[in-house]
């Protein structure tokens, strides 16, 4: 079976196709795909392309019917490891649930930044928040479920896991992620100054940096 | 020096926007802009500016501002009264505003949101492209606040020739056409026709991310949670309540909830000028 007969082509509306696969890797190759077509020139109008946990939303799309049946004919290569961009992010681990995901990892508090920065990362999607990356990355025996109870306010900067996801608050915000750390300059996250303003963009790779004194 | 709008009254919510900020969801920045596009665009052209130029948007209780010198505006939209220094002007068409006179918006008299365009458009500084106030992500200007002071862009050289606009009243009725999917299949059959036969109201917890309502609750085939997704402008979101919500501009990019269906595009200006209480049916579009 190609790639591309395990694309699920549902309907969102009259301009826009949203494209589910089977799971996070295919979702991202599909993505990947998609930027090359469009930087390619061969990608047929799209104003929006924006990814989600198992899904590409396509939106602004003159002739969805169209498009979607060029999907079905697409043969979408598995996405290479180092492919994408790298980005190290700087971490403090001295987050308040830092003690509660050590106990769920079964290893002591100041092994957690050798084990979380032990492994390289990829923005998902974003969300919640301009420049909010979920990234994947982390083995599903160190998924985390979310606080039972949320905070009012997560400061800008903190190092957050829930589900299979990690992520860096680009803003103080209310938040249910359990807090592991802390980047100690989260303005690069989401800074309008620049062309691109957000740090983590979707298909971007992450690398967590431990910073002295943390642990 | 280009001319200066001092706001006197800032009213209920009175934001900044024009036709939104596009090609930035999937970096979690919602559309924002005008919810009732086409009012936008009507108070624009009839003062000669670009259809898109930056507005104000008011809720209900309008506004009130003075300008540092003579300033033409459309106040249009939801309607309602409108006077200079106390005396009664036209709504729905240009008005002439001197210098240090107050312009008042009134109280919309059916409707929601009223739209103030001026000569030359609000002037504040862009942001991704957009002067819109983003509610959701709090992109763009803030909410206005008595005595902010709004710049201004240059009059068009031409104003535009006058001709009789046609406002569409605010709709006693929301009628949605809707087109089912994407996760239609998450809800039961008689969910659906629950959703195209059954009368909703529009609930006072309406707000520029969402239109919601209150009525019979949409029941899902199973529960289980939906992997976030990207969302798109019209969306019927079912929250666990099971109450549709409807969503407008400042929408969240991606969302955990199932979407019924969809509405089209054209029907969500009426959805804006939708007071609570409204009444609304989703038919099939």
């Amino acid at each position: 079976m190609t790639e591309g007969r395990l694309l699920q082509v549902r309907p969102a509306g009259r301009h826009a196709l949203l494209v589910q696969l089977p799971d996070a890797e295919r979702t991202a190759a599909f993505h990947a795909e998609l930027l090359r077509r469009r930087a390619a020139g061969t990608l047929p109008p799209v104003a929006e392309i924006v990814p989600g946990a198992r899904t590409v939303l396509l939106d602004g799309v003159p002739d969805p019917g169209e498009l979607a049946r060029r999907l079905a004919d697409w043969d979408v290569p598995p996405r290479a490891a180092d492919d994408g961009g790298v980005v190290e992010i700087h971490v403090r681990y001295d987050g308040p649930d830092l003690a509660g995901v050590a106990a769920l990892w079964g290893i002591g508090p100041d092994e957690v930044a050798a084990t979380h920065s032990s492994y390289t990362y990829r923005v998902a999607f974003c969300g919640f928040a301009p420049g909010f990356g979920y990234l994947t990355g982390l083995p599903p025996h160190l998924h985390v479920p979310r606080r039972d109870t949320p905070r009012t306010r997560v400061p800008a900067g903190a190092v957050a896991l829930a589900g299979p996801y990690s992520a860096v608050y680009p803003r103080a915000t209310p938040g249910g992620w359990q807090l592991i750390g802390t980047m100690p300059d989260p303005a690069p996250l989401w800074d309008l100054t620049r062309d691109e303003p957000a740090l983590l963009t979707p298909g971007t790779r992450v690398r967590f940096v431990p910073e002295g004194g943390a642990t | 020096m280009s001319a200066k709008l001092t706001v006197v009254r800032s009213g209920a919510l009175t934001t900044v926007q024009d036709s939104g900020r596009h090609g930035h969801a999937h970096l979690g920045v919602p559309r924002s802009g005008s919810l009732d596009a086409p009012a936008m665009t009507l108070a624009n052209r009839l003062l000669g500016n670009d259809p898109g130029a930056a507005v104000l948007e008011t809720t209900l209780t309008g506004c009130a501002l003075r300008p540092d010198r003579g300033v033409t505006v459309v106040v249009g939209g939801a309607p309602c009264p409108v006077t200079v220094d106390g005396r009664p002007v036209a709504w729905g068409a240009p008005v002439r505003v001197p210098a240090d006179a107050v312009l008042n918006v009134g109280t919309a008299t059916a409707g929601v949101r009223s739209y103030v365009a001026v000569a030359g458009g609000i002037a504040t500084e862009p942001v991704l492209g957009s002067r819109s106030t983003d509610l959701l992500s709090g992109l763009g200007p803030a909410p206005v606040r008595d005595g902010d002071v709004l710049p201004l862009g240059a009059p068009a050289r031409q104003p535009a020739l006058p001709f009789a606009a046609p406002w569409p009243a605010p709709p006693a009725a929301l009628v949605l056409p809707l087109r089912p999917g994407p996760r239609a299949d998450w809800f039961t059959p008689a969910a659906l026709r629950t959703l195209t036969s059954a009368t909703y109201r529009v609930s006072p917890h309406s707000n520029r991310i969402g239109l919601r309502t209150e009525g019979p609750a949409l029941e899902r085939r199973s529960a289980g949670e939906l992997p976030s997704e990207g969302m798109v402008l019209g969306a019927v979101q079912v929250p666990p309540d099971g109450r549709p919500v409807v969503f407008l501009h400042d929408h969240p990019t991606t969302g955990g909830y199932p979407v019924i269906g969809v509405v089209v595009e054209t029907a969500l200006a009426r959805a804006a000028q939708a007071c609570a209480g409204t009444p609304v049916r989703f038919t099939p579009g």
